[in-house]
């Protein structure tokens, strides 16, 4: 049977040490996350062919890009990948529409032109196709760099930190485009990042990377939900990521209905549409653990659980929670963990303010 | 005015530039974007011209060109000639006295285009020869042209080379600077002021047009 998706391992002491080996499946978005100078760029180039690691193995699709055991490397211009690059690397001196073309060196010339425009079309650039990129914004040259990554008809699309130098009103739209883009087309997704947001926005998978290495690796919900990650080191804040389908919304009060595999969840978002996925992140400081199911609160969303894992013991503790078939991570301090008696197995009740519950996705602010 | 030495020295100063550019352009390219050992030292000996006095590269020139030397002595086998004193030689002289004006410009051009794009090119599937002539000829252009220009109008000044190699053989060797000198040798001092002046416009219009192409430009071709 053809192997399909990417299968990587890299490896390399110097210049500076990586070591690092992961699947991603065809409609995975895998996002490298972790801080500057870990490696993440690096693996990029590895996968793309512009950077040669003393140990390589990457197949793309069955097909062998690079083997350090026989000295396989396929040049880059052979390798079908889309690359997105940190500052974008567009053509200077050619147009949107003529950066675009550049990619689609295998179509006949004619009908270059044709799919160049459509694929501008499809990242909302239409208009725009005559403009040089030092006459673009930041946002519009990032949507050309995508679009000449996806003219390309990648096997991989390798996204360089893509919403690095972009305001935060844009980096929602281009989120959504991106999201978009990418469910008309299989294709494993890398997406190197360092602001956590692009993860839990876009991501199904996770590899954290820190100085070479892959401490986790993994499904989001299971990697957002591991209690015994140094979140703090990573500048991130713990709290479990998941999906959630939206069942009703009550404009008049202000609240959506979300169903989620933890359970029911209100939440204060009106804008939402019914039926509609989205992504929900439930901060474990915003996580209430309670012996008995309280009364009397302002509180909408109270999840039964049970205690599956008690982080390493100090002043802060994180609890894993199973509540439904989901987990939730909750942050407690030590002395309610003396308290309560959490322990593994220990059943509770998940208090969750709705307000602190982030929702992203489509109709998000 | 000594047309015929003007002729000499125009003549002089294109074939310099057809001869040096397309050796200047893989020379400047290969000095961006390749790491090998020795090449400081490649680069010092492109510089060098710069700052030896011509009459030291003319004499090293003579050397090598005289009869008895091997390159002397196989041109003269073939041609019937010598190689000193002869266009064919002065035009030698002048391709290497030209070596740094054509070779660096060409190479800071190619050393200031971001890495990101020559990769980007090649993520887009460009092979090295597309990504030469479609993306980076392009980029390198104006330093190309600010070479070619450097070169044209350097060739059109040089004295010390040409009068050490090329001695001064009207309609072969005798260039407008060398006329310039030979009129005021003579107390001609009004064909020299001529022929003074012929230069110095040519000058300064070639140095204007290298300014001018210098300049960032927004406009220059659709695509």
């Amino acid at each position: 049977m053809e192997h399909v998706g990417l299968s990587v391992t890299v490896a390399q002491n110097s210049p500076f040490p990586l070591d690092v080996a992961f699947d991603c499946g065809p409609d995975d978005v895998l996002a490298v996350f972790g801080p500057s100078g870990s490696g993440k760029t690096t693996l990029l180039r590895c996968i793309a062919g512009l950077h040669r690691a003393a140990r390589s193995h990457v197949v793309c699709n069955g097909e062998v890009w690079a083997d350090s055991g026989t000295g396989l490397h396929v040049p880059t211009h052979r390798r079908r990948v889309g690359f997105v690059f940190q500052d974008y690397g567009l053509f200077p001196h050619l147009s949107a529409l003529g950066n675009v073309m550049a990619a689609l060196g295998g179509q006949a010339a004619g009908q270059r032109q044709t799919v160049a425009s459509r694929w501008l079309a499809a990242v909302h650039l239409t208009g725009l196709e005559s403009r040089r990129p030092d006459s673009l914004s930041g946002g519009q040259r990032q949507r050309v760099a995508l679009a000449r990554a996806l003219a390309r008809d990648p096997q991989v699309l390798l996204l360089d930190e893509p919403f690095g130098a972009i305001d935060r009103a844009l980096r929602g739209r281009l989120h959504g485009a991106l999201d978009e883009v990418r469910r008309q087309l299989r294709v494993p997704v890398l997406l190197v990042t360092h602001d956590f947001r692009d993860v839990v926005r876009l991501a199904t998978h996770v590899l954290l990377l820190e100085g070479g290495r892959c401490p986790a690796a993994g499904p989001i919900e299971e990697v957002t939900s591991r209690a015994d990650l140094p979140w703090e080191r990573y500048g991130v804040s713990a709290g479990s990521v998941f999906d959630a389908r939206v069942v009703s919304v009550d404009r008049a009060r202000g609240l959506a209905e979300l169903t989620s595999s933890a359970g029911t969840l209100l939440v204060p978002q009106a804008g939402l549409h019914a039926d509609a996925t989205v992504r929900v992140r439930v901060p474990a400081r915003d996580v209430i653990l309670a012996t008995c199911r309280p009364d009397g609160l302002s509180l909408h969303n109270i999840l039964p659980a049970h205690v599956l894992e008690v982080g390493p013991p100090g002043h802060q503790v994180v609890v894993r929670l199973q509540a439904g078939t989901g987990q939730l991570l909750a942050e407690v301090t030590g002395d309610a963990v003396d308290r309560l008696q959490v322990r593994p197995g220990r059943p509770l009740f998940a208090l969750v303010k709705s307000v602190s519950i982030e929702v992203h996705g489509p109709g998000d602010a | 005015m000594d047309i015929v030495a003007l002729r000499v020295s125009l003549v002089l100063a294109a074939a310099t530039v057809t001869v040096l550019l397309p050796l200047g352009i893989w020379a400047g390219h290969a000095l961006a974007i390749r790491t090998f050992r020795g090449k400081a030292l490649v680069e010092a000996l492109v510089a060098v011209p710069l700052i030896l006095p011509p009459t030291v590269l003319g004499f090293y020139l003579l050397v090598t060109f005289g009869a008895r030397s091997p390159l002397g002595g196989a041109f003269e086998a073939v041609f019937g000639q010598t190689l000193a004193f002869s266009f064919a030689g002065l035009l030698v002289a002048s391709v290497i006295v030209n070596v740094p004006f054509v070779v660096q410009p060409i190479q800071r051009a190619f050393e200031s285009i971001p890495q990101e794009v020559r990769e980007a090119a090649a993520c887009c599937g460009l092979t090295p020869l597309q990504r030469f002539v479609r993306i980076e000829i392009p980029l390198a252009w104006p330093g190309i042209l600010t070479a070619a220009i450097l070169a044209f109008a350097h060739t059109l000044g040089e004295f010390g080379v040409v009068l050490m190699v090329g001695g001064n053989i009207p309609g072969e060797t005798r260039t407008l600077s060398i006329a310039i000198y030979d009129r005021m040798q003579a107390f001609d001092d009004r064909s020299a002021g001529i022929m003074a002046a012929t230069l110095l416009v040519l000058a300064l219009a070639t140095l204007s047009a290298t300014t001018w192409l210098g300049r960032p430009s927004r406009s220059r071709g659709p695509l």
